[in-house]
Order: structure tokens, then C-alpha cells, then sequence
């Protein structure tokens, strides 16, 4: 999913090349590609894949503060590869960790940077340890089941734990999941089930908080499509106990190449295929200089889903050097709900 | 009207082409000199800004080494997962064979953002420069770097003679794995570990960049600019009488302009475009030989302020609009300030004025009681700022007031001394020759007030230079008595190297230093054991009674010259080196060459204070068998790059000092050429206006021949008697720059030593010139046609 | 002195050794006494003397002039403006070079004489006096007067007093010359010639920018002089009434003598 695409950063030079190859067991430069019905291995799979080009663990979490208000969170740690091996100081293996805070009148983001293969960022299987700098996402039992996750800039900290009260979602065909009509596809499991609770920090201070959290594993080797030029995405929880999430995957040329997975409350989950879920913009407000739709009408007619979804704070803009909007959403209508929006290509 | 009138008064120059040329060589000179200079201080103070910009402007947060050494390369994760956001660094200094390159290996994914950081965000660059095939240099470093085979793109914000590359590219080159140091990119680190637990090893410390280095040389620049401006008033002077010379010369043509109905103030204005005309011409000319002379001079600057103030001058020049446009703009001054006596003449003129070119002279020689008396003035003047004033600008404006009034003193002083000459000479001849040399001292003098500042400035300079490196030399010799010297990259090693002196050196001497303010300057305190070698050859300029005891006893501290001149330190007064510890002066040494501040205590002390602080682990070495030496401390793992030998550093040192006044001995050299210029154009131009003078001579039996020769030795008794004043003035200019000047500029007084022989050079060479410019009119007269003699008869009916 | 400067001195001021050339006793002696030039009957003579100024058509100023002229004689010589008065008195001073004919002075041919030979007849035998007199702005009167004499390397200061006297200059001998009237101007250029105690006077106009008054007295003095020291004066003038008061005059018209 989403922003992760602009993790090509390191790897733009041999995006075409690896493109060519797209659909094949291997890519000419080493590189793994993902195959579909390959079974999933934990606990190795929640670790790092370094014969892959690119993967993330992607947490975003819908807070309630003791004070009532809103607040979001989000941790991501992104690994890149100029080559599918792993080595010290000359290890081809890149890492970004990004983190935000989005309270409704303030949003902060911060981004860390590392080499690969030195101690400083990394993730190990078992058991489960994601970092970089003092930044982790840290297993407190097995696997993802329960997670402590640690953020500290200058302007704010959290630390959270992260409870899981569902089964992990393999989405698309067992976790091979298809990401344009062209057939670039990614190894794609999520855990939308954490209920979460700890404390968070603002420059007002710390403040106690709990809510629900979703996790988004992603891994892969082939880049988008040339033509496409940004992706909206959404993960919402209502009420209900259901969780939708789904991308749009905007195109110059084409029309978007949406996506997604409804999932009950049991974990059970259908694939959402291209075309059937609509996302339309209600209204768009200017961030940073730019204007970014905000709220969003969501049609799904085959769960009959018709809702509005709202931004808590419209500024959460990700000032980095990737730049992007990802904040907390609120849903209405059909649905009522929380969740993350992000949304790329709006530079 | 305008027209005609206007090519009527250029035509004069096509009649008076060694006028014209004389005008045209003399402004364009002028300006060169200026521009040059002014072209080498706009290239320097780009490079400043550049390594400004590069070292992040103002200080930096380092975590180091306590022990000086490197930095084991596991403690950067280990600092980083604690949450200490630092970025390593590691810096060293490849050499092969000539070629010298700053190689600084960082890391890309952790450098804090400052103009200094690479562009990495373009496709693919990141991943190239990482993987060492993408290096980042100042163009001055590429084609030795391509000569190796390594492909090196230019950026503008790094300094000159570096290159940046990943730090693994880095390790490479410099056949090393460990960090110079790391630079904490987040100094808010409240809540995180305490670094003492984590990474006992390391300390923290604020980094200054290598002084303000704008700052620093701003002296020198100053230095270069009054050079300059020295060099401009001397091309002046000939553009004055050239000017002067030629509105003159056009009196006859002004009247008959003004008795056909121009007006004055036309035609001032007329001749005003004429100046400016001129001053273009003249003013690309100079530009472009100022372009010249820059980029011929620039090499050596550059090496001057690299070797003495540690700033990086890219040795190539672009040309810059700001001193090309401010060459036209002292071109134009200085072609105003020329002409506008001789514009206020032509205004105010009658229209029947006589057209007599030597009443211009004989005015002039009315003109120098005044002048004289405006000299004295001045020199006045230049007594009270040398009696009241202090600081470099005092200097300057006290040599200012000095030369120039030296200059309005000059024609009076000749004209004194061939009167007083007169009584010596013997014989018809001579008795007229020197009557008549008195006789041409107005239309000279200019010229020889050229002459006599060129001498003055070039004894003086002179003076200086010779003094300072025969003191420079002597200073050497004492202050590198030990004949190895080592620095070692860690504790470790430190130990290591420590023992083999011991064993193999007749004499081992450890140096520990460290960087602190000393009275609120940037400064160094070296910490050093007793040794006989420093009581016999250490150079101090005052001190109490036996300074190293006290040194070795901790009760004393010596200082160096630079600070003693600045804070006013007397012997016996308290320093405080670091809060809480102060120690009397007992000495002051004298440290040419260092723009830093410098005090020197017991090593012992110094370790006891100042536990996690020491940056040098040096140790010098009494050996007979440096070479020797020298491979056993290699085997030890010692990098080459850190082992000196006491020959290596004083070549080093000399050629540092050799070419840091390369610049200053061209400048002189071009400004005696200028002044030689201004003779010829002058004499030149009185050649035809002396005729009236010489006719009835030759008529009474002298022949032309002769004449030419009385010419020649006239000019060589102008040049040897300007020299005789140039020589005191010269001595005082050089009184002024040790004494005054280098106290200012670079902190340390020179004691003066005279060098006759050079004089004696200087004069025969003031003599030659004077000669040479002489000759060609000498020549002229001595084949000037019978007929053209007696026109000045026929002339005057 | 250092040694550089000896050198400059010796290599480069060979006028030096020209005047001491000048004061060998030889020399000294050749011209010593009050009228050196005894030996030939004629003092000057003038033979056929052709000169042609070059230009485009050249123009021919003297076709052939041939004149005498004994010690102690005193000749005018007279002609419109352009006759070529001062070019043959040119010629005759060794100032000029004629195209062909011969000038003779104490019994030595002008002819052919190098550059210096000519200036140390100039220097020795002749006096010139010029019309805007020429005297050397430098030089005090005194110098002035006796500046011919010492170059001649015939200084006598008791002559020299008695020429200033004479002419009236005792009283002006330490000024300079800008200082004097015109008239007292020329009575020092005719001083200075005089008190060289040349052969002959060479004077080209003397009287051309002074007064009447002035004219008058200063030709006296001229002519005074030049019989008190049994010297020959050639005098250029266009005047006839000064022409008259000479021993002869000859008139130059077209090239030719009248």
C-alpha cells in the first residue's frame, strides 16, 4: 500500500529494467518477485525480506485521549534494496522510518535515515523487533499478537502497546495482492484488530490514550505502473466491528485501479475488485500550499457502504522529505467510523 | 560644431602618439594593479563564503574522542538506538605523489541538512554516491582525482581542495575504518541516556570552525588593498601629467576653438568626453591586464592564506562583475580626479591666453612652496596617528599621509639638493646641466614622485619580508629542534609509539593539546614535559626569570606572541586557561604563522584538568636517524600522513612563507615598472618642449651627442637622488608595516634588520630603469635633425 | 661611492671626458691671446655656397654666394624676408651643412668636419648673437656671460668684468635672465659672445625685437666690441640704417648677392 511506492527512491535507475522482467520468478538484478500461492512462514515472515526490493510495517492508530479529544498515530519503517543481499557499512539495504502525531489542531512528522546493516535500523523475525534509531515496533509475546511501539522527536513522543483481538487478513489471493491491471502485485497481510492503549506526548504535554490500531505488512519488487501518479487509500474500523480498506491508484492515462478488502468482525474478509468501490472528493483544502481533498464520499454497493469520510485534522501534512497527507478520519452515513486516510501525488 | 571641434582636439593625440600611449599605459595600469587586487580578494572572499557555507555556519556539537583517536565505528548504532542523533564524520587527507585532496567520508542517511549536504535526491545519485562511484568536489581537486581514475563531479558548496564521499568510500581512501568524529545533528537530548554511561570513551564539545576565516584575513586583504591602491595613485600620477601635459600642449588649439565660437563650458565639456573616451579605453585595458595579473597572482594567494590561516582559495578566477564594474569605476575617478585641474584651467582660460607650454612649468614651480608646505603637513599628520592612533586603519592612513607627503615634499627636496650640488660642479657644462636639470624638475616631478613612492614601497616591503623570514628562519631553527615529530591516532597507539621512543629516540618528548578560548579568543592549550631541549632552543620574546621550571612546576604559563599583543598580558599577570584555573604569564614566545591564541602549561596539569579534551597526541622525537625512525613508527601501524620530519616541516614552512609574499614582491616589482613608465612618458613629452632650451646651447658648441649624454646622467642623477629619499621613507615604511601593520594584521612584532645590499640593488636597478626610460628620448635628441634646432631660432621671429 | 656607480659614472657620462678634452692645455694655447686668428690674411671666406631646402618643387635658397671677410671687419648683410640671410649665416657658423661651395674660417675648411669638430669650431671661433637673444634661463647673468667663454675654455674674470661693465649689467650679474629687460637681454647675449673672444660674430638680427633706443645703444656696444677686440661681425639685418653703421654691406636677393 501507498506511500511506500515513493520508497522507489533508491531504486528509480532500475525501475524500468525490473519492469521488463515483471511476472517472472526473478528479476535480472536478483531480486525475488512475488508469486501467487506462496504460503506465508512465520515467524520469518514478519521480519525483514531482503531479496526483496521493498517492504514496510505500516501502523496507524485512532486514539481517544483522557481529555476526549481525537488523536492519531502513525509508525512506518520503510526498507529499500539496491541489490538483494545484506552486508555492514556496505550493505545495499536502506531504511526510513517516518512517524506522526495528528491531534485536531496540530499535526507533527518526523523522519529518521539509515544504512542498512550496521545496528542502527532493522527488522528481526523472532522475536519480532522493528527499529531504527530509538524508534520501535517491539513483540511482546508472539509475533504480532502484542507489540510495544516507541517514538521520540524533539517535538513529540509516544509509547504504545498494541493488543491483537483478531486474526492477521491476507488480502487479495492469500496475500498476493494485485496492484495494477498490468499485473504488478506485492505480497500484502495486514493486523486490523489491535486495541491499543498508552501514552502519547505533545509539546501541551503527556496525555493517557486508547483506541485501535491497524498494522500493514507489504513487500515486493516491482514499482507501479509509469502511468500512475498517486493513490488514495483508506482503513477505516466502524462500529460494526467491520474493517474496509481499500486504495485507488490514480492514473495519467487510465482510469484509477482500485482495490481493497471488507472484513467482518471474525476476520473474515472479502476481496474488493477493481471498479466496485468508488471514492469521490466533496471537498478539498489547501495544505502547505497545495490543495488535497479532505473529504471523500465512499460508495460500496455490495456491503451497501454510502459514507462521507472527513479528515479530524485537514493539515496533516507529512512535511518530509518524501512528502504526503496521511491523518485520522472520522466516517458518517451508512457506517459509522474511524480511521486513516493517506493519500499521495498531491505534491 | 561639436563634432569638428571635438575631432580637432583628438587629432592632438594622433600627432603625440607616446602621449597617447603614455596616458592610455599609464590609467590602464592603474586600473590593472587595482582591478587585479580587487580580484583577488573578491575570489578569496567567495571561497570564505563557500567554506562558510560547508562548515554550517558557526559552530557544531561534536562528540570525539577523549583520548584524541578515532572513533570505534559500533558506537554509531550504539549512540543512535539510545536516541543521540548523531552523524559520523571521518576526515584525513589523501596524498600521492603532488596531488593533495581533504577527503571528508560522511554519511548520507544521517548528515544534518546544511548547505554542505550532497544533492542526493536525484535518480540514482544516492545509490551511486554510496556506493563510492559519485564524489563530490571543489573543481580544483578534479583532475588530479580523474588522474586516478576516479570520477568526481563539481559542486559549489564544497571548499577548494576538498572532496566528500561516502564514508566507506572514504575509509578506502584514507585506509582507515574509523570516524574522525560524529557531529550530534539534535543537541535537545534531555530524557536520553547519559553519554558517560554509553559511550564513556567519547566526550562532548563544541566545535568552532577554523575561526572566523573572513575575519581572520581580513588584514591581509586590507594589506592587498592598500598595495593596490598604492600601485593606483602611482599610475595617477602619470595620468595627471599626461593630462596636464596635453591640455597644455592644446592651449594654442583652445583659443583658436574659442576665437571660432566655442564656449568654455563647451568646450570643458568636449574634454571631458575626451577623458571619458579615454578612461573606457584605458579602463577595458586595465581590466583585462588586471584579469592577467590576477590570475597569475591567485596560485600564490591562495597558497598564502591556505598555508597561513587554514583557508581554502579556489586557485582559478571567474570573472566577476562587481570588480569589473568597480575597475571602470576607479578608472573613472582616477581620470576625473586627473583631469580636473586642467578642465578647471580650460574653463576658466581666457580666450587670449598665451599658448606658451612652458608657462605650464614655470607655474608648476610656483605651485611647489604650497605643495611643500601640504607635505609637511602631512607627514604632521602622519607623526600624530603614529604618536595617538592605534589599529590597522591608523596604519594604513599613518603610511597614507606619510607617503604622500614624502611625494609633495620630493620636489623641493631635489630642487634643494641640486642647489646645494651646485658649488661641487665643476665647468660650463655641468654647471648648465645641472642649472637646467633644476630647470626641468616641474615636468618631472610627478614622474619622479612615482619613482620615489615605488622605491619607498619596494625598500619597505622589502625591508619587511627579509626581515621577517631572516626571523623567521632563526625562529624556525629554534622552535623545531626535534627532528621527528608524531602524532598518534589513538590512546592507544599513543602508548605504543610512547614506548618505542623510549626505546629508539635519544629523546621523547609528548605533546598533549587542547582547544579552549584563551581571554575570549579561539586558542589552543598545549600541555608539554620538561625537556632540556626547550630551555635550550624555545624562542621567547620576554620572560621572568627560569619560565619552564615554572612551566614544569604547574606555576606559570607561557604564553604565545599573538595573544601577549592583544589582550595585553604583562609577565607576572593571572590567565585563566580553563574556569578555576589560572596561572601567571611567566614568558611570551613568539608562534609566526599561527592566528591562533596559544599558552603552554605542564603536561601533567593540562591532563589533570582537562580529562576528555586533549585533540593532539603528539610526541617530538631528538633522534640522529629520523628515516629510521620514521619506518619503525610505520611497522607500529602509525599512518605516514602523521609522521614529520623536522626538514619536511621547514621546507613546508618556508615555502608557505616564500610564496605568501610572492604576491607582495610582484606587486612591487610591476608598480617600480609603472614608475619607470611614468619617466619615459614624462621625458618623452619635455623632449619637445625643451628644445628652446638646448637650441642656443648646441649653437654655442656642444653637440647633440653630447646633449643626449647629459640627458642620460640627468636621468640617472633624478633616479639616484630620489632613491637617496625613497631610502629613509622606505625605512620608515617598513618601520611602520613591522612595528604597526603585522602587530594588527597578524599578531606578532618583527624586530627590523636593513639589507644595504638590497639597496644597492634597488638603486642601481631605480638607476637602470631611469636609464632605459631616458634613453629613448636621449636617443631622439642625439638624432634630431640640425634643421629642427634651428627652427627655434627661425620660430621665434 | 660604490662600485656600481663608478661604473655608471665612467661608462655611461662620457661627457665628462669631452670636457676635459676641452681643457688640454693645447687647446689652451691655440686659441690664448686676444685675437688667436692671425695666420691668413682673409679671416673668412665664402666660396660658391649653393644650398636647396627639399620640398615639392624644391626651393633653391642660395644659388651660389661666395663673400670675404677680414679680422676686424665688420659686414651687413641685408634682404627681403626668405633671401637666405640666415642660412648662409647658418652655413658660415658650421650650424648648417650647404649643398656645395666652401666656407673657410682662420684658414680651415668647414668641409667635411665630423659633428664635434664643427661644434669645437662653434665653441672656439665663432660668437652668435640671435635676435631673441637665447639666454639660458638657468643661469644667473654672470653665468650667462661667461658660459661661451668657459666653453671656449677661455675664462678670464677680469674680462668678463669689464664686458658687464661696458654694457652696463654690473649691477644685474647675480639675476636672471626673465629678470632683465629685452634690452638688457641682448646686451648679455652680446656680452657672451664677446667675452668668448671668438674670431667672429655671428649675429642674426640682433636688434630685430628691442626698441629703437634700445637697438641703437646695443649695436653700438656691438660693434664697439667687436673692433676693441679685433673680431669680425657678420651681421643679418633688414635694416638699412643699421646696415649702414657697418664697414660694408652686401645685399642677398634671390639667392645671389646684389
Amino acid at each position: 500500500m501507498s506511500v511506500r511506492v515513493l520508497l522507489f527512491w533508491l531504486s528509480m535507475t532500475i525501475a524500468a529494467s525490473a519492469q521488463s522482467f515483471a511476472g517472472l520468478g526473478e528479476g535480472a538484478d536478483g531480486f525475488a518477485l512475488p508469486k501467487r500461492g506462496t504460503a506465508f512462514e512465520f515467524p520469518r515472515d514478519y521480519g525483514a525480506h531482503p531479496e526483496y526490493r521493498i517492504e514496510w510495517w505500516y501502523v496507524t492508530a485512532n486514539l481517544t485521549g483522557t481529555d476526549g479529544r481525537e488523536y492519531g498515530v502513525q509508525w512506518t519503517l520503510f526498507r529499500s534494496a539496491r541489490a538483494p543481499r545484506i552486508g555492514g557499512w556496505r550493505s545495499p539495504q536502506t531504511w526510513m522510518g517516518h512517524t506522526a502525531l495528528t491531534t485536531p489542531e496540530a499535526h507533527f512528522a518526523a523522519e529518521r535515515f539509515a544504512r542498512g546493516g550496521i545496528g542502527q535500523a532493522g527488522a528481526a523475525a523472532d522475536p519480532f523487533d522493528a527499529w531504527i534509531d530509538d524508534w520501535s515496533l517491539t513483540s511482546q509475546g508472539s509475533g504480532y499478537d502484542g507489540l510495544r511501539m516507541k517514538a521520540r522527536t524533539a517535538e513529540f513522543a509516544f509509547e504504545l502497546d498494541l493488543t491483537a483481538e483478531g486474526p492477521m487478513v491476507f488480502h487479495g489471493d492469500n496475500g498476493f495482492s494485485v496492484k495494477s491491471a498490468e499485473g504488478q502485485a506485492s505480497y500484502y497481510f495486514s493486523q486490523p484488530f489491535y486495541a491499543v492503549s498508552g501514552a502519547i506526548q505533545t509539546p501541551n504535554g503527556q496525555m493517557d490514550v486508547t483506541g485501535h490500531a491497524w498494522l500493514d505488512r507489504e513487500y515486493s519488487s516491482q514499482p507501479l505502473g509509469r502511468t500512475q501518479s498517486g493513490w488514495d487509500w483508506f482503513a477505516l474500523t466502524f462500529e460494526s466491528g467491520h474493517r474496509l480498506m481499500t486504495f485507488a491508484l490514480r492514473d495519467s492515462q487510465n482510469a484509477a485501479f482500485s482495490s481493497g478488502s471488507w472484513i467482518s468482525p471474525d476476520g473474515t474478509f472479502t476481496s474488493i475488485s477493481d471498479g466496485s468501490i468508488t471514492a469521490t472528493p466533496l471537498r478539498t483544502s489547501t495544505v502547505n500550499g497545495r490543495e488535497v481533498p479532505t473529504e471523500w464520499r465512499l460508495e460500496y454497493p455490495a456491503r451497501s457502504v454510502d459514507i462521507t469520510v472527513s479528515a479530524i485534522n485537514p493539515q496533516a501534512w507529512n512535511d518530509l522529505a518524501f512528502s504526503y497527507w496521511e491523518g485520522p478520519v472520522r466516517a458518517t452515513g451508512t457506517h459509522i467510523g474511524k480511521g486513516y486516510l493517506e493519500m499521495t501525488g498531491y505534491e | 560644431m561639436t563634432k569638428t571641434a571635438l575631432f580637432a582636439l583628438l587629432s592632438h593625440w594622433r600627432s603625440q602618439p607616446l602621449q597617447f600611449a603614455a596616458l592610455l599605459l599609464g590609467l590602464a595600469a592603474a586600473t590593472a594593479l587595482w582591478t587585479g587586487v580587487q580580484a583577488i580578494n573578491s575570489e578569496a572572499r567567495k571561497s570564505y563564503d563557500r567554506a562558510a557555507q560547508a562548515l554550517g555556519q558557526g559552530t557544531e556539537v561534536r562528540l570525539v574522542s577523549v583520548d584524541g583517536g578515532g572513533i570505534h565505528r559500533e558506537t554509531f548504532a550504539v549512540l543512535r538506538r539510545a536516541g543521540w542523533q548523531v552523524s559520523p564524520v571521518v576526515e584525513g587527507t589523501f596524498q600521492t605523489g603532488a596531488f593533495q585532496v581533504q577527503v571528508r567520508g560522511v554519511d548520507p542517511f544521517t548528515l544534518p541538512p546544511s548547505a554542505a549536504s550532497p544533492d542526493l535526491l536525484d535518480q540514482g545519485r544516492l545509490a551511486r554516491f554510496l556506493d563510492g562511484e559519485l564524489i563530490l568536489t571543489h573543481a580544483d581537486v578534479v583532475p588530479g582525482l580523474t588522474a586516478l581514475g576516479l570520477s568526481a563531479e563539481i559542486v559549489p558548496n564544497v571548499p577548494a581542495g576538498q572532496a566528500m564521499m561516502d564514508i566507506t568510500a572514504a575509509w578506502d581512501v584514507l585506509e582507515t575504518s574509523n570516524f574522525s568524529y560524529l557531529i550530534l545533528t539534535e543537541t535537545r537530548t534531555n530524557g536520553l541516556p547519559a553519554l558517560a554511561d554509553l559511550v564513556p570513551q567519547l566526550e562532548r564539545i563544541t566545535h568552532e570552525p577554523e575561526g572566523d576565516i573572513a575575519q581572520l584575513t581580513q588584514s591581509f586583504h586590507l594589506n592587498l588593498t592598500a598595495f593596490g591602491l598604492l600601485s593606483f595613485a602611482v599610475g595617477l600620477f602619470i595620468v595627471h601629467a599626461s593630462i596636464g601635459l596635453a591640455f597644455e600642449q592644446r592651449r594654442g588649439m583652445f583659443r583658436t576653438l574659442r576665437a571660432l565660437g566655442l564656449s568654455a563650458g563647451r568646450l570643458t565639456a568636449l574634454l571631458a568626453v575626451e577623458t571619458l573616451l579615454l578612461a573606457t579605453l584605458a579602463g577595458a585595458l586595465g581590466i583585462g591586464l588586471g584579469y592577467l595579473i590576477a590570475t597569475a597572482l591567485l596560485p600564490g594567494v591562495a597558497a598564502t592564506l591556505d598555508g597561513l590561516y587554514g583557508a581554502s582559495v579556489a586557485g582559478s578566477l571567474t570573472l566577476d562583475p562587481t570588480w569589473v564594474a568597480s575597475g571602470f569605476v576607479i578608472t573613472f575617478a582616477g581620470a576625473a580626479a586627473a583631469s580636473a585641474q586642467s578642465l578647471y584651467r580650460v574653463a576658466t582660460l581666457p580666450i587670449l591666453a598665451p599658448a606658451k607650454p612652458r608657462a605650464w612649468a614655470m607655474a608648476s614651480s610656483k605651485a611647489r612652496p604650497r605643495q611643500a608646505v601640504f607635505g609637511a603637513l602631512l607627514m604632521l599628520v602622519s607623526l600624530g596617528i603614529a604618536a595617538f592612533g592605534s589599529g590597522l586603519v591608523a596604519g594604513f592612513l599613518m603610511l597614507g599621509a606619510l607617503l604622500f607627503g614624502a611625494a609633495l615634499l620630493l620636489p623641493s627636496a631635489l630642487n634643494a639638493t641640486l642647489r646645494l650640488l651646485s658649488p661641487f660642479v665643476r665647468g660650463p657644462v655641468f654647471e648648465w646641466a645641472l642649472a637646467d636639470t633644476r630647470q626641468q624638475l616641474p615636468g618631472l616631478s610627478l614622474a619622479l614622485m612615482a619613482l620615489m613612492l615605488a622605491l619607498a614601497t619596494n625598500i619597505g616591503v622589502g625591508t619587511m619580508v627579509s626581515s621577517f623570514r631572516l626571523t623567521f628562519t632563526g625562529w624556525l631553527d629554534q622552535r623545531l629542534a626535534s627532528e621527528v615529530y608524531v602524532t598518534a591516532e589513538n590512546s592507544a597507539q599513543a602508548q605504543d609509539v610512547h614506548r618505542f621512543l623510549d626505546d629508539q629516540a635519544d629523546a621523547t618528548l609528548p605533546i598533549r593539546a587542547t582547544s579552549t578560548p584563551l581571554m575570549d579568543q579561539p586558542g589552543q592549550i598545549f600541555g608539554v614535559v620538561d625537556h632540556q631541549t626547550y630551555r635550550d632552543g624555545w624562542p621567547l620574546l620576554t620572560s621572568s626569570n627560569s619560565p619552564w621550571e615554572a612551566v614544569a612546576q604547574g606555576s606559570g604559563v607561557l604564553i604565545n606572541e599573538q595573544l601577549w599583543r592583544r589582550t595585553d598580558l604583562i609577565l607576572g599577570a593571572d590567565l585563566e586557561l580553563l574556569p578555576g584555573w589560572v596561572l601567571p604569564v611567566v614568558g611570551v614566545y613568539s608562534d609566526y604563522g599561527n592566528p591562533k591564541a596559544q599558552a603552554i602549561v605542564a603536561q601533567s596539569d593540562l591532563l589533570g584538568r582537562v580529562q576528555g579534551g586533549i585533540s593532539t597526541l603528539g610526541y617530538a622525537a631528538r633522534t640522529g636517524r629520523p628515516s629510521e625512525l620514521r619506518d619503525g613508527l610505520i611497522t607500529l601501524g602509525v599512518p605516514a600522513g602523521n609522521i614529520r620530519n623536522q626538514a619536511q616541516v621547514k621546507a613546508f614552512s618556508l615555502n608557505v612563507f616564500d610564496r605568501t609574499f610572492l604576491v607582495t614582491g610582484a606587486l612591487n616589482l610591476l608598480t617600480l615598472g609603472v614608475a619607470a613608465f611614468a619617466i619615459l612618458a614624462a621625458l618623452t613629452t619635455l623632449a619637445t618642449m625643451r628644445l628652446p632650451q638646448l637650441a642656443p646651447v648646441w649653437a654655442m658648441g656642444i653637440t647633440r651627442a653630447q646633449l643626449a649624454r647629459i640627458e642620460l646622467l640627468r636621468s640617472a642623477l633624478f633616479a639616484a637622488l630620489t632613491f637617496v629619499f625613497a631610502l629613509p621613507l622606505g625605512l620608515a615604511l617598513a618601520y611602520a608595516l613591522l612595528a604597526v601593520v603585522n602587530v594588527q594584521a597578524f599578531g606578532w612584532r618583527l624586530p627590523m634588520h636593513t639589507f644595504p645590499l638590497d639597496w644597492l640593488r634597488l638603486l642601481i636597478l631605480a638607476i637602470l630603469a631611469a636609464l632605459i626610460a631616458a634613453s629613448f628620448p636621449a636617443l631622439r635628441l642625439a638624432r634630431l635633425a640640425p634643421s629642427r634646432l634651428l627652427k627655434v631660432f627661425a620660430d621665434e621671429r | 661611492m660604490c662600485m656600481g656607480c663608478v661604473w655608471v659614472v665612467h661608462h655611461m657620462c662620457p661627457a665628462i671626458f669631452v670636457w676635459r678634452e676641452n681643457r688640454k692645455p693645447g687647446v689652451r694655447a691655440l686659441y690664448a691671446g686676444r685675437n688667436p686668428v692671425t695666420s691668413c690674411h682673409m679671416l673668412l671666406t665664402v666660396r660658391d655656397i649653393i644650398k636647396t631646402f627639399p620640398g615639392d618643387p624644391p626651393h633653391p635658397v642660395l644659388r651660389g654666394v661666395s663673400l670675404d671677410l677680414a679680422a676686424g671687419e665688420t659686414l651687413a648683410l641685408t634682404g627681403e624676408s626668405g633671401s637666405g640671410k640666415s642660412t648662409l649665416l647658418h652655413i658660415i657658423g658650421g650650424l648648417e651643412a650647404p649643398d656645395a661651395g666652401q666656407v673657410t674660417l682662420g684658414g680651415a675648411s668647414l668641409a667635411g668636419l665630423s659633428d664635434t669638430a664643427l661644434a669645437q669650431i662653434r665653441r672656439c671661433k665663432i660668437g652668435i648673437v640671435f635676435q631673441q637673444f637665447n639666454l639660458i634661463p638657468s643661469l644667473t647673468i654672470a653665468a650667462n656671460l661667461s658660459f661661451h667663454a668657459r666653453l671656449a675654455g677661455r675664462e678670464d674674470a677680469g674680462w668678463s668684468a669689464q664686458i658687464a661693465s661696458e654694457l652696463g649689467l654690473s649691477d644685474v650679474l647675480h639675476r636672471y635672465p626673465e629678470q632683465l629687460s629685452g634690452g638688457q637681454q641682448q646686451r648679455v647675449a652680446i656680452g657672451r659672445a664677446i667675452a668668448a673672444r671668438p674670431s667672429l660674430i655671428l649675429a642674426d638680427e640682433p636688434t630685430g625685437n628691442l626698441d629703437e633706443d634700445s637697438a641703437d645703444s646695443a649695436l653700438k656696444l656691438l660693434t664697439n666690441l667687436t673692433k676693441e677686440v679685433n673680431c669680425a661681425l657678420l651681421m643679418v639685418t633688414h635694416s638699412p640704417t643699421r646696415a649702414a653703421t657697418m664697414d660694408r654691406t652686401i645685399h642677398l636677393s634671390k639667392g645671389h648677392f646684389a
